[in-house]
C-alpha cells in the first residue's frame, strides 16, 4: 500500500517546486535544483522510496512541504490524537445509537419506532457527511444556538462534529441490528426462552442480542474506514485540527511527506483494527476457531 | 412479507431470454412502492432539469455581478448570489448537469469493467478466478474514498477524469455480484443443456448465463448512481473534483461552508439539492431491489 501510495503520489503531474504550485515564488532553476537536492527529490524514484521506506519504520517522515519548520512527524503526533478522539467518540455515539435503534426497530417491528430508527438510518446512510454538517450547523448553532460552529476547545465544540461523524455509520449498524434481530427473534431457541417462561427483556438481553451482534461486528472494519475517510470533511467543515483536515491542505499542496505519512497512519491503523476485529468475533462467537 | 413471498415464486432460473413478465412483475411491484415512486419523480424532473439547463437557467453560471455579492434571496435571484456575484439558482441548475453526469456516466465505466472480469472470473474459475478474486479482495480492503482522492490529485480535476477515477475504484462490487451470479447460475441444467446443444463459450456466457445474473446487477447499478453522486459530491467539496467554474454542489457547498457564519444560503441550497437527490436515488434504489429481487434485502 505504501509503494501504491508512493507511485501514484510522484505520478501527478506538477511538483511541490513547481512555481504553479499554491502559494510558491516563481524561483530560479538553479533554485530550484538546491531545494530538490536539499529534499532528496533528485534522486531516482526507487532510491527515494527506500530513503523513505527506511526512515518510516523509524517513524520518522521527513520535514512537511508545506509547513517547512516541523517535520511531518510533529504534525501527526500532534493531529492524531484529536482525529483519534473525534473517530472513536463518533464510532462509540454510532454503535450506541445504532444498536438502540436497531433493536427498538426490531422489537416494535412496523410501528412507530421502526419508522423512525429506519428513517434516520436512510437519512444518515444517504445524506453525505458535509451536507448533515451544514444541517446541523444551521439547526443547532443558528434556529437553536446550542453549540458553537467549529474549533476544538472545549468538549462543547466536539459535540456536533462527533454527531456528523456518527450518522452514516450509525444508520448502517442500525438497519443491520434490526435486520439480524428479526431473524434472530424468529429462532426457536428464542421461542424456547419464551416457553421455558422468561420475561421480554431477559430474552431479548440474554438470548437474542447476543446472537444478533455478530453479523453487525463485521460492519466494524469497513465502520473504520468510513469514520477514518469521513473525518476529512467533517474536520474541514467544523474546523477541527485534525489529521483528516491536514491531509485535505497537504492534498493541494503536493505535500509529499506529509501525505504519505496521513495514508501509512491510517493504513497501519485499519489494518490492526481489523485484525482487532476479526478476533472479536471468536470472542462473541465460540464456533468460530482459529 | 405476503409481498415478499409472492415475489420468491418468480422462477428466476426458468428458461426465458427475454424473461419480460420477470420485468413486468417487477415494474409494477416498483409502483406500488409509494417512496420509490416519489423518487424516481424527483430523479425524472432532476434529468429534465440537467438537459434543459440552458434554457432553465435564467443566467449564465459564469455570469458575474460584482456590485451584488452575497445577497440573500431576493426577487432578482430567487436563490440569492455567491461571492462573486453569481445567481446561486442558475449554478444549482448546472449542477444538476454534473451530478447526473457524473452518477450515470461512471456506471457506465463501473459495468463495462466490473461485468466482464465478474464474469469471466465465475465462468473460468480456477487460477484465473484465484488471481482475479484476490485482486478484487485488495481493491476492497483499500478505502475507496482514499484511493479516489489519490487518483484524482495524479490526474487533476475535471469531469472526464471523475469518471475515470469513479470507474477505476468502483468496479469491484459489481464484479463481486456478477461473478457469484456466474458461479450460481452455471451449475444450472439449462447451461448444460445449452452446452450439450452445441452453444459456445461466448454464446453460453452472453446469451444464457448473463441475462439471468441481470437482476442483481441492475440492483447494484441503482446503487451505484448516488454513490457516484456522492464521490463527485464529496472531491468537489475538497476541491480535487470539477473545475471552476463549472458549477457542482459539492464544490458550492465546500466553498459556501466558509462564509456560513455570514451568508447561509451559499452553502444551503446546494446541500438541500445533494440531500434530496441522494435520498431520492436511495429510495428507488431500495424500490427496485425490493421489487426485481426481494432475496436481496
Amino acid at each position: 500500500m505504501a509503494l501504491v501510495t508512493f507511485l501514484v503520489m510522484h505520478a501527478t503531474p506538477g511538483s511541490p517546486l513547481d512555481p504553479v504550485a499554491e502559494g510558491a515564488n516563481p524561483l530560479s532553476p538553479e533554485a530550484q535544483k538546491n531545494l530538490a537536492a536539499h529534499y532528496g527529490l533528485d534522486r531516482p524514484l526507487y532510491e527515494q522510496f527506500w530513503i523513505f521506506l527506511t526512515k518510516a519504520v523509524r517513524g520518522d517522515f521527513g520535514n512537511s512541504f508545506v509547513y517547512k519548520t516541523r517535520t511531518v512527524s510533529e504534525i501527526i503526533v500532534q493531529t492524531f490524537p484529536i482525529s483519534l478522539l473525534l473517530g472513536s467518540m463518533a464510532l462509540g455515539l454510532a454503535i450506541v445509537g445504532g444498536l438502540t435503534l436497531g433493536i427498538l426497530a426490531a422489537i416494535y417491528q412496523n410501528r412507530g419506532w421502526d419508522y423512525i430508527s429506519v428513517s434516520l438510518a436512510t437519512v444518515g446512510v444517504a445524506v453525505p457527511n458535509f451536507v448533515l454538517a451544514v444541517f446541523l450547523i444551521i439547526l443547532f448553532s443558528f434556529i437553536v444556538p446550542l453549540f458553537p460552529t467549529g474549533g476544538w476547545e472545549s468538549p462543547r465544540n466536539w459535540v456536533l462534529p462527533t454527531i456528523a461523524l456518527a450518522l452514516a455509520p450509525m444508520g448502517i449498524i442500525a438497519r443491520f441490528t434490526r435486520a439480524s434481530m428479526l431473524e434472530v427473534i424468529r429462532a426457536d431457541y428464542t421461542l424456547t426462552a419464551r416457553a421455558k417462561g422468561l420475561g421480554e427483556l431477559p430474552v431479548i438481553f440474554k438470548h437474542t442480542l447476543r446472537n444478533a451482534f455478530i453479523p453487525v461486528v463485521t460492519l466494524l472494519g469497513p465502520m473504520f474506514a468510513a469514520v477514518g475517510t469521513g473525518s476529512f470533511f467533517v474536520e474541514s467543515i467544523f474546523r477541527v485540527p485534525g489529521m483528516g483536515r491536514f491531509f485535505v491542505i497537504s492534498m493541494t499542496g503536493r505535500d509529499y511527506p506529509m501525505i504519505m505519512a496521513v495514508v501509512l497512519t491510517y493504513g497501519v491503523f485499519l489494518a490492526v483494527m481489523n485484525l482487532v476485529v476479526d478476533l472479536l468475533y471468536g470472542v462473541l462467537d465460540p464456533r468460530i476457531r482459529y | 412479507m405476503s409481498r415478499a413471498a409472492i415475489a420468491v415464486a418468480v422462477p428466476v432460473e426458468e428458461r426465458r431470454p427475454r424473461s419480460s413478465s420477470l420485468w413486468r412483475d417487477g415494474v409494477r411491484r416498483l409502483r406500488r412502492n409509494k417512496l420509490a415512486v416519489a423518487g424516481g419523480i424527483v430523479i425524472a424532473l432532476l434529468c429534465l432539469v440537467a438537459i434543459f439547463a440552458d434554457f432553465l437557467a435564467p443566467l449564465p453560471y459564469t455570469k458575474s455581478n460584482f456590485g451584488r455579492l452575497n445577497e440573500s434571496p431576493s426577487r432578482d435571484f430567487p436563490l440569492g448570489t455567491d461571492q462573486l456575484g453569481r445567481d446561486l439558482l442558475s449554478r444549482m441548475i448546472y449542477g444538476a448537469r454534473v451530478s447526473m453526469l457524473v452518477g450515470l456516466g461512471a456506471q457506465v465505466i463501473v459495468v463495462l469493467i466490473g461485468v466482464p472480469i465478474g464474469a469471466l472470473s465465475g465462468y473460468i474459475g480456477g487460477r484465473t478466478d484465484m488471481f482475479l478474486t484476490r485482486f478484487i479482495d485488495v481493491m476492497y480492503a483499500f478505502p475507496r474514498l482514499l484511493f479516489v482522492i489519490l487518483l484524482m490529485s495524479m490526474l487533476g480535476a475535471g469531469l472526464m477524469n471523475i469518471f475515470i477515477a469513479i470507474g477505476l475504484t468502483g468496479w469491484v462490487g459489481i464484479a463481486r455480484q456478477t461473478r457469484a451470479q456466474v458461479l450460481a447460475i452455471k451449475e444450472k441444467e439449462f447451461i448444460d443443456g445449452a452446452r450439450a446443444l452445441g452453444a459456445g463459450f461466448s454464446r453460453l456466457l452472453i446469451r444464457h448465463i448473463l441475462p439471468n445474473a441481470l437482476t442483481p446487477i441492475v440492483v447494484t447499478i441503482t446503487f451505484g448512481i448516488p454513490e457516484a453522486i456522492f464521490t463527485e459530491a464529496a472531491l468537489s467539496f475538497i476541491g480535487v473534483g470539477i473545475n471552476p467554474p463549472t458549477p457542482s454542489w459539492g464544490q458550492m457547498v465546500g466553498e459556501g461552508q466558509q462564509y456560513i457564519r455570514s451568508y447561509w444560503h451559499l452553502c444551503v441550497f446546494p446541500s438541500i439539492a445533494i440531500a434530496v437527490t441522494m435520498l431520492s436515488f436511495t429510495f428507488f434504489g431500495d424500490g427496485v431491489r425490493d421489487a426485481l429481487d426481494p432475496k436481496l434485502k
